[in-house]
C-alpha cells in the first residue's frame, strides 16, 4: 500500500490516498480510527476464543448484537446501562489529569449513593416539588461522594499518604459500613424492613428522575445529566484557570509549585470533584434506575471506570462513546449467553482486548498500516508513575 | 546571566509540613496521646474487671498470662500518653528513639484491642499463638503479591496487574487440576501448581511486552491484565471447570517441618503448614538476598532508578527489566495457586477479590523493600485474622452486639492511619513508569 514492497502505486491509488489523508486530517480521524480498528481486532480475538470452545462465533456475535441493539428497547437499555459508567469514568479521568490515581471510585459511588438515598427518603424531600427535590438529591449524592473522595485527597496533600493505598482502603471501609447500614435489622439504620433483600426504602416520588423509555434498565434523565457533567468538566479542564492548574499539577507538581499554584489545594479539590462525579453517577442509579439504594449495584463499577477513562485517554468528551461501548456490551451479553451458550465473560475478554489494542496502538497501526501516532498522543499526564 | 538561576525547588517534605505547625512525629504523638486518653477514660471503666487471659496453647489447661482487663488497658493508655508527650516535647532530645517508641506503642495496639474485646465478651481468654499463626497464613497471598510488585517496580515497571496475574494463575491452575487430576490430589496437583506459576509468568510477559516493547502506559497495561484475567477465568470456569464436574477437591496437605515444629509453645503452630505457605518465607528471603546482596539485584535496582546510567555501565536494561517482571509473574502465579489449590481446592469468579491491590498497598507501605513489604503483608494478614477472632468473641456494648462489619473495616482504617501518620511519603524507584528507549 505504501509502495514499500517495490510495487509502484497507480495514479488512482495516489489520488485516493491523498483524498483519504485529507479526510483524516480535517476530521482528525486518527483518534477515532485506532479505537475502531482496536475493536475489530478485539472481536476477532474473542471470536477465535469462542470457536476454540466449539461454538460458532458468528452466531455468538449475532446474539450479542441483538442483545445490544436488537430493538428500540434494547438500544435504550444499552444506553441506560452506560450512564453510571460515564460518571465513574469521569471521576477517574479528572483525578488522572491531576496526576492522582483514584482507585476509590467504588467507595465514592457507595458513599454518594447511600447519601442520595438517605436524603431522598426525608419527609422534606417528599414535600418538595420535583424541580427542587431532584437537585437536592443530586447535591446530596455529590456531597457524599465528594466527601469520600476528599478524605484521601486531604491525606495525600497533608500527610503524603499515597492515594492508591488510602482509596483502596476506603473502598473496603465504605463497603463494610454501608453494607451494615443497609443490612442491619437491629438497630434499623436505613434498611427497608418490608423488603427481603437488603436495600433502603424507596426515595420520594418527587426526587425520582423522569423516565424517557421504559426499557430494561430504564432510560432516564440521568443520561442528560451525565452528558452535561462531561461537557462541564471538559470546559473546566480545558478552558479555565483552575483546569490549567489541575493539568499543571498533574504534569509536574514541582513546576506548578514554582508557578505559585497551591498544589495541596489542587490535589484536595481534584479528589473532591472526582468523588463528586462518582457520587453523581451513583445518584443517577439510585434516583433514576432503582428508586432505592442497594450496594450490589455498584460492584466493579469503579474498576470499569478506570478502564473506560483510560480508553478515552482521560478526555471527558471521549468518555461518552467509550462508556456507551462498555455499557452496551455488558447489556447485550446475557442474551448471547442464553441463545448461543457462550459465557458472559467473553465480553470482559473483548473489553480487555480493546483496551490492550488501544493502548498498544503500535500493533493496530502495524496490522492496518496506519501512520504512526503523533508524539504525545498516548498517555499524557496519566502516564507518569505513582503520581510523584 | 547568573541572576537567571532559579531558587531550588521546594522539597515535598517542606510543602507537606509548612501548613502544619507540628511535624509528623509530633502529629503522631498527639494521635497517640488522644488514643491513650480514650483508653483510660473511655474504655477502662466500661469493661469487666473479671480476670481474662491470653492463652499460648489450645485449651484445656494452656500456658497463659492472666490479667485484669481494665488494669491492662489503663497501663497501655498511660504508655500511650507518655510516648505521645515525649514525641511532642522531647523530640530534639530523644532523636531516633522517638520512632522506636512510636513503633512499640503501635505494637501495643494489639493487646489493647484484644483486652478491650475480651473485657466486653463472655469468653475467659483467647489463644494468641493460634491468632498469630492464622495471621501468617492469611498473609501468604499478600506477601507473595507484594514480592511480585517489588520485582517489577524495582526494575522500573509499575505493576498494578498483580491482581490479574494471581487470578488468572488461580483459575487456569485449578482448571488444569480439575481436567487432568479431577482435583483429587497426587502428582497432578503439583503439575497444576507449576501451570499456575507459568500462567503468572505468561501474564507478566504480556505486561513486559506492552510496557517495554510497545511502551504502553504501564498503568493501562496493568488494567488490561486485570480485566483480561477476570474475563478469561470467568469464561474458563463456566465453559471448562463446571463442565469437568470437578468443582472442588483435594488441596495441598499440611505437614510439619522436622525439628522446628517440635519447639514448645509456638513451634507446632508456626512450623506446621502447607507447602505454599512455607514458600512465602523462602520467596521473601530470596527476594531480599538477590535484590540486595547480589550483583544482579543491584542491576535490577539500577534499571529502576536510572536506566540510562545503568546502560552506560554496560547493563542491558531491556533484558534486565524483562527478567525481573517475569520473576515477579512467577511469584504471582504461586500466590494464585495458594488461592485455588491451597486455601481451598476450588475456583470461584474473582476469588482473589482485591488481594492484588492489598499486596500493592503492602509494597508501598514497605517502601519498596522486601522486609518492609513483608511487614505490610503481615499487618493485613493479622488484621484479617484479628477480625474473625473478634467476631468470634462476640463483643457487645450495652446489649448492642458490635456488628461484624465494624471489625472487618478495622484493618483498613488502621492502614490508613499508619500510612498517613507514621510512614508518610513513600518514595518509589525514580524512573518507574517511564518508557525507556535505549540510546544508540
Amino acid at each position: 500500500m505504501n509502495g514499500v514492497d517495490g510495487v509502484k502505486p497507480s495514479a488512482g491509488d495516489r489520488y485516493f490516498r491523498r483524498l483519504w489523508e485529507g479526510i483524516e486530517q480535517s476530521f482528525r480521524l486518527q483518534s477515532v480510527l485506532v479505537p475502531l480498528y482496536a475493536l475489530v481486532m478485539a472481536v476477532v480475538v474473542g471470536g477465535i476464543l469462542i470457536s476454540i470452545v466449539g461454538i460458532n462465533p458468528f452466531k455468538a456475535y449475532w446474539w450479542l448484537l441483538r442483545g445490544m441493539f436488537g430493538d428500540g428497547d434494547r438500544i435504550a437499555g444499552s444506553i441506560a446501562r452506560s450512564v453510571p459508567f460515564i460518571g465513574s469514568a469521569l471521576a477517574l479521568a479528572f483525578a488522572f489529569r491531576a496526576g492522582l490515581f483514584n482507585i476509590g471510585a467504588e467507595g465514592q459511588l457507595l458513599a454518594g449513593g447511600v447519601t442520595a438515598a438517605w436524603v431522598g427518603t426525608w419527609g422534606i424531600t417528599n414535600d418538595l416539588p420535583a424541580v427542587l427535590a431532584i437537585p437536592l438529591v443530586m447535591i446530596a449524592g455529590m456531597l457524599g461522594g465528594g466527601f469520600w473522595g476528599g478524605v484521601p485527597g486531604v491525606l495525600r496533600a497533608k500527610t503524603g499518604a499515597h492515594e492508591v493505598i488510602s482509596t483502596i482502603m476506603l473502598n473496603s471501609v465504605a463497603l463494610f459500613y454501608i453494607r451494615w447500614m443497609v443490612n442491619s435489622r437491629d438497630p434499623v439504620v436505613l434498611r427497608d424492613l418490608s423488603s427481603t433483600v437488603p436495600r433502603t426504602e424507596a426515595i420520594a416520588d418527587s426526587a425520582e428522575l423522569p423516565e424517557f423509555v421504559d426499557s430494561q434498565p430504564n432510560l432516564h434523565l440521568g443520561l442528560l445529566i451525565m452528558i452535561l457533567a462531561c461537557v462541564v468538566l471538559w470546559v473546566v479542564m480545558n478552558r479555565t484557570t483552575f483546569g490549567f492548574e489541575v493539568r499543571t499539577v498533574g504534569t509536574n507538581p514541582h513546576a506548578a509549585s514554582y508557578a505559585g499554584i497551591g498544589v495541596d489545594r489542587i490535589i484536595i479539590l481534584s479528589m473532591v470533584i472526582s468523588g463528586a462525579m462518582a457520587g453523581l453517577a451513583a445518584t443517577s442509579e439510585v434516583a433514576g434506575t432503582n428508586g432505592f439504594f442497594q450496594p450490589g449495584t455498584f460492584a466493579a463499577m469503579g474498576f470499569d471506570g478506570i478502564a473506560i477513562a483510560l480508553l478515552a485517554r482521560a478526555n471527558p468528551l471521549a468518555i461518552i462513546p467509550a462508556a456507551l461501548l462498555w455499557g452496551s456490551m455488558l447489556n447485550g451479553a446475557p442474551l448471547m449467553q442464553q441463545e448461543a451458550d457462550v459465557s458472559i465473560d467473553i465480553v470482559r475478554i473483548i473489553q480487555a482486548m480493546v483496551l490492550l489494542f488501544v493502548a498498544a496502538d503500535a500493533i493496530v497501526r502495524f496490522v492496518f498500516r496506519l501512520k504512526s501516532a503523533q508524539p504525545g498522543s498516548l498517555g499524557g499526564p496519566a502516564a507518569t508513575g505513582w503520581g510523584k | 546571566m547568573a541572576d537567571l538561576t532559579l531558587p531550588p525547588p521546594p522539597l515535598d517534605e517542606a510543602t507537606a509540613t509548612r501548613s502544619f505547625s507540628l511535624n509528623r512525629g509530633q502529629g503522631t504523638g498527639i494521635f497517640l496521646g488522644v488514643l491513650g486518653l480514650l483508653a483510660i477514660v473511655g474504655i477502662a471503666p466500661n469493661i469487666t474487671g473479671d480476670t481474662r487471659a491470653f492463652w499460648f496453647e489450645a485449651p484445656p489447661d494452656p500456658v497463659k498470662i492472666s490479667f485484669d482487663p481494665p488494669t491492662l488497658v489503663i497501663a497501655i493508655g498511660v504508655i500511650y500518653l507518655l510516648v505521645g508527650a515525649a514525641s511532642v516535647f522531647l523530640q530534639d532530645r530523644l532523636g531516633p528513639w522517638i520512632t522506636r517508641l512510636q513503633v512499640f506503642a503501635a505494637a501495643l495496639f494489639i493487646p489493647l484491642i484484644l483486652a478491650t474485646a475480651l473485657g466486653r465478651s463472655g469468653s475467659p481468654g483467647t489463644n494468641v499463638i493460634n491468632l498469630l499463626d492464622e495471621a501468617l497464613v492469611l498473609a501468604t497471598p499478600y506477601a507473595l503479591g507484594s514480592m511480585t510488585g517489588l520485582w517489577s517496580e524495582r526494575s522500573g515497571i509499575i505493576n498494578i496487574g498483580i491482581e490479574g496475574m494471581m487470578l488468572a494463575a488461580a483459575g487456569v491452575g485449578y482448571m488444569t487440576y480439575a481436567v487432568t487430576g479431577s482435583a483429587q490430589g497426587g502428582g497432578w496437583l503439583w503439575f497444576s501448581i507449576l501451570i499456575a506459576i507459568l500462567v503468572g509468568g505468561a501474564l507478566a510477559l504480556l505486561l513486559a511486552v506492552l510496557a517495554i516493547e510497545f511502551q504502553v502506559n504501564q498503568i493501562v497495561a496493568g488494567v488490561v491484565i486485570n480485566i483480561f484475567a477476570l474475563g478469561l477465568t470467568g469464561f474458563l470456569r463456566s465453559q471448562v471447570i463446571v463442565e469437568s464436574g470437578a468443582s472442588s477437591g483435594q488441596s495441598t496437605k499440611e505437614f510439619g517441618l522436622p525439628l522446628l515444629s517440635d519447639i514448645p509453645l509456638f513451634g507446632k503452630e508456626f512450623f506446621t503448614g502447607r507447602p505454599l505457605y512455607f514458600c512465602m518465607y523462602l520467596v521473601v528471603f530470596l527476594t531480599w538476598l538477590v535484590m540486595f546482596r547480589t550483583a544482579w539485584g543491584l542491576r535490577v535496582r539500577a534499571c529502576g532508578e536510572n536506566p540510562h546510567a545503568a546502560e552506560t555501565l554496560g547493563i542491558n536494561v531491556i533484558t534486565t527489566r524483562y527478567l525481573s517482571v517475569l520473576v515477579g509473574g512467577f511469584i504471582a502465579g504461586l500466590a494464585g495457586a495458594w488461592f485455588s489449590m491451597e486455601q481451598t481446592a476450588k475456583f470461584e469468579d474473582n476469588m482473589t477479590s482485591g488481594a492484588g491491590f492489598i499486596a500493592l498497598a503492602a509494597m508501598i507501605f514497605g517502601k519498596w523493600t522486601p522486609w518492609g513489604a513483608f511487614g505490610g503483608a503481615l499487618l493485613f494478614g493479622f488484621s484479617r485474622a484479628l477480625q474473625s477472632r473478634l467476631q468470634f468473641l462476640d463483643v457487645d456494648v450495652n446489649g448492642f452486639s458490635i456488628p461484624s462489619e465494624f471489625w472487618q473495616s478495622l484493618p483498613f482504617l488502621v492502614t490508613i492511619v499508619v500510612v498517613a501518620g507514621a510512614l508518610g511519603r513513600s518514595i518509589p524507584p525514580a524512573s518507574e513508569g517511564q518508557a525507556y528507549r535505549p540510546s544508540k
